[in-house]
């Protein structure tokens, strides 16, 4: 043991760093602070730490070529040993990074720990995210799949609207003219080198400020920031009220680290990994492209935007977002910290989380694509084929035929792209719908020069026959008056 | 530093070799920029485009759309199998012919076609194109992307190079695709 002192010393007289890490390991915090509320920073750190070591170790075997990654990916996955196991840590190390980020960030906000004099700790933690969502782009893109051949496509897409600069952008970015082995390579130095070169110098300024300026004390109602007065009434605090950082808080961070660690693992050994998907062919076209979870929310987003919206949306919201979320300690770097004093944070936390959540929720069963697979081979339910003509049927034939059940479903099977047609003689008159079917309108293409009248009209009388036995189908009382009168007029000529 | 206007030597010495460093460093930039920005730079004169053969004319037949896939001009050693691409070919009669790119004009998802409604559908986000490749319905701002084509010699030909996105560079040759809406 004593032995083990003198190296220790040894060391120090030339390091001198025990000292300064003593100091910092037993700065004095806010007593109330050793929360359970105050852990995610430091899980967040840890997940970081185990996405380095992780990566490292993928690294010894993927190939960064587009020829060769993704079966370098199936080596990893099916040859090598637990290499499927070290694949699944760094996936969902990735997902719990994002995760443990975004909740780190709702607390901070909600504790207003990002007021004097913490404004810059917040500025460094919203690039801290940026990186960390850069990180899960990029990452990605090296599961080199068909999933990450067409992402690469709809960024570049998205790219490609910026005014001007558009075209040049998007080379920038694929590294010549289409999607290939230059795009990957540089996707492989961005995930890589450079943005974990910048979240390494990010973290260790968030950290270093975390520790100078002391972490935030638990908000009370009424205990208002002042600029004048802050620092001074912290110290008091931490004087008064304080306890060395080690051991007195450092423990349930330690706990929740492990846990999280347990929770990546236990997903990971659980789930498996996260693909990859189809190879990465252009020719195969039969695949329906989706993002990682967490920018589901995103290809919500898109497919709900007025066209005429989406590029000043896409190009415009990013940039208003980012500003006003780094001006956010400028524009109230003062007053109450307590959430219960500030239910507009509350409410916009509130927000935002319901509008991600909703999108990513419909992001998971796209309800605004069609059904690809054409739903020509189903049958059609009986309950609408009762009692039917047969030109009624022959309708249904031509709906069937025509792949409307792609976007409209029929007894709840079918696309939701469209609205269900199980009761639509109760919406559309006759009239309305061979408007509707001939010339579209309302997000339907028009099908007038896909049908021939004879379809056209035994589809309608199909159609027709769409309503709950105990509703008529509507119908267009003026016609009918009209009709009416007609017969009248011709009756009484008649006489 | 001593007092006044004067500058010490060490002073001097040392806002020379700051100079000197950001002239050397100006010098290491111009190559570095040069080699970061290639990739932009050598597509400005349209080099990456070229015409590249689709197949015989005769292997479409008139009045349907069918899947064709051509090697796109510009490869490298690592690209693997990214530089196979696939486009849709539409005889619409004799000669006459349509050449679409499978990428969406509104994010770039491959569209499908469907003979039966006569639609192309994309599956990221429902946009959906009639046979002649005009927007139907749906996010896109614009029809299909066209390549433009030439019959020779009974063989269909294709200037291609570059992936179409729905920005300025969308515009094949530059100018507006026929279904431009």
């Amino acid at each position: 043991m004593r032995f083990v002192t003198q190296i220790g010393e040894w060391f120090d007289r030339r390091l001198q760093l025990a000292a300064p890490i003593r100091e910092v390991a037993e700065h004095p915090v806010p007593r109330n602070t050793a929360s359970w509320w105050y852990v995610f920073g430091s899980a967040a750190l840890t997940v970081f730490l185990l996405q380095l070591v992780t990566g490292i170790l993928l690294a010894l075997i993927y190939v960064p070529s587009a020829g060769e990654a993704w079966s370098s990916l199936q080596a990893l996955n099916h040859d090598i040993t637990l290499g499927w196991f070290i694949r699944a840590l760094h996936g969902w190390g990735s997902n719990f990074m994002v995760a443990i980020v975004l909740i780190h960030m709702v607390q901070v906000f909600l504790f207003g720990a990002y007021k004097f004099p913490r404004e810059l700790t917040w500025i460094v933690g919203v690039f801290l995210l940026l990186m960390t969502l850069g990180m899960a782009f990029s990452g990605q893109v090296l599961r080199f799949d068909q999933d990450a051949y067409w992402g690469l496509g709809i960024g570049a897409s998205i790219a490609s609207r910026v005014p001007i600069a558009g075209p040049a952008i998007v080379k920038l970015m694929l590294g010549g003219p289409i999607i290939a082995g230059a795009t990957l390579s540089r996707f492989f130095a961005l995930h890589v080198f450079v943005i974990p070169g910048m979240l390494i110098g990010f973290v260790a300024i968030h950290l270093l400020m975390v520790v100078k300026l002391g972490i935030n004390e638990w908000p009370m109602p009424g205990r208002v920031v002042k600029r004048a007065t802050y620092v001074n009434e912290y110290h008091e605090l931490t004087k008064k009220d304080g306890a060395p950082f080690v051991p007195y808080a450092i423990w349930k961070d330690l706990f929740f680290a492990a846990l999280v660690l347990l929770a990546v693992a236990a997903c990971a050994a659980y789930f498996g990994p996260f693909g990859p998907t189809g190879r990465p062919d252009p020719t195969v076209i039969q695949t329906a492209p989706k993002p990682d979870y967490f920018f589901l929310w995103m290809y919500g987003l898109l497919s709900y935007l007025p066209p005429s919206m989406e590029t000043p949306a896409l190009l415009i919201g990013p940039v208003v977002v980012i500003a006003f979320l780094v001006l956010l300690p400028f524009l109230s770097g003062e007053g109450e910290k307590s959430w219960r004093r500030r239910p507009i944070a509350v409410l916009t936390v509130l927000l935002i989380a319901i509008i991600l959540g909703t999108l990513t929720h419909l992001a998971g069963y796209t309800p605004w694509s069609p059904h690809m697979n054409a739903w020509s081979g189903d049958p059609v339910p009986e309950q609408f084929l009762h009692g039917t003509t047969a030109l009624e049927r022959q309708g249904a034939l031509v709906f069937q035929a025509k792949q409307c059940r792609n976007c409209h479903s029929l007894g709840d099977l079918g696309g939701q792209r469209g609205p269900a047609l199980d009761s639509v003689a109760v919406r559309l008159t006759q009239d309305q719908l061979i408007r509707q079917v001939i010339q579209g309108g309302g997000n339907m293409p028009a099908y007038g020069k896909n049908l021939n009248p004879a379809e056209t009209t035994a589809l309608v009388a199909f159609l027709e026959t769409l309503h709950p036995r105990t509703q008529a189908p509507a119908r267009d009382a003026a016609r009918d008056m009209a009709l009416g009168e007609e017969q009248d007029r011709r009756q009484d000529s008649q006489r | 530093m001593p007092n006044g206007n004067n500058i010490s030597r060490r002073g001097l010495l040392m806002k020379l070799g700051i100079l000197f460093n950001g002239l050397v460093a100006i010098a290491l930039a111009v190559p570095i920029v040069r080699f970061l920005l290639s990739s932009v730079t050598r597509g400005r004169a349209s080099a990456y485009l070229s015409w590249v053969p689709l197949g015989r004319v005769s292997e479409f037949p008139e009045g349907e759309t069918r899947l064709a896939t051509f090697r796109n001009p510009y490869v490298t050693p690592t690209d693997g199998k990214t530089v196979d691409t696939a486009c849709w070919v539409r005889r619409v009669d004799g000669e006459q012919f349509q050449v679409f790119a499978v990428n969406c004009a509104h994010l770039g998802c491959p569209v499908r076609w469907f003979p039966q409604s006569g639609l192309f559908m994309c599956p990221c986000h429902g946009g959906a194109y009639y046979r002649d490749g005009s927007r139907a319905s749906g996010p896109p701002e614009r029809g299909l992307f066209e390549y433009p084509h030439k019959v020779e010699n009974g063989l269909i030909t294709i200037q291609a190079g570059e992936l179409p996105t729905p920005g300025p560079s969308a515009v094949l040759l530059g100018e507006k695709p026929p279904c431009a809406s």
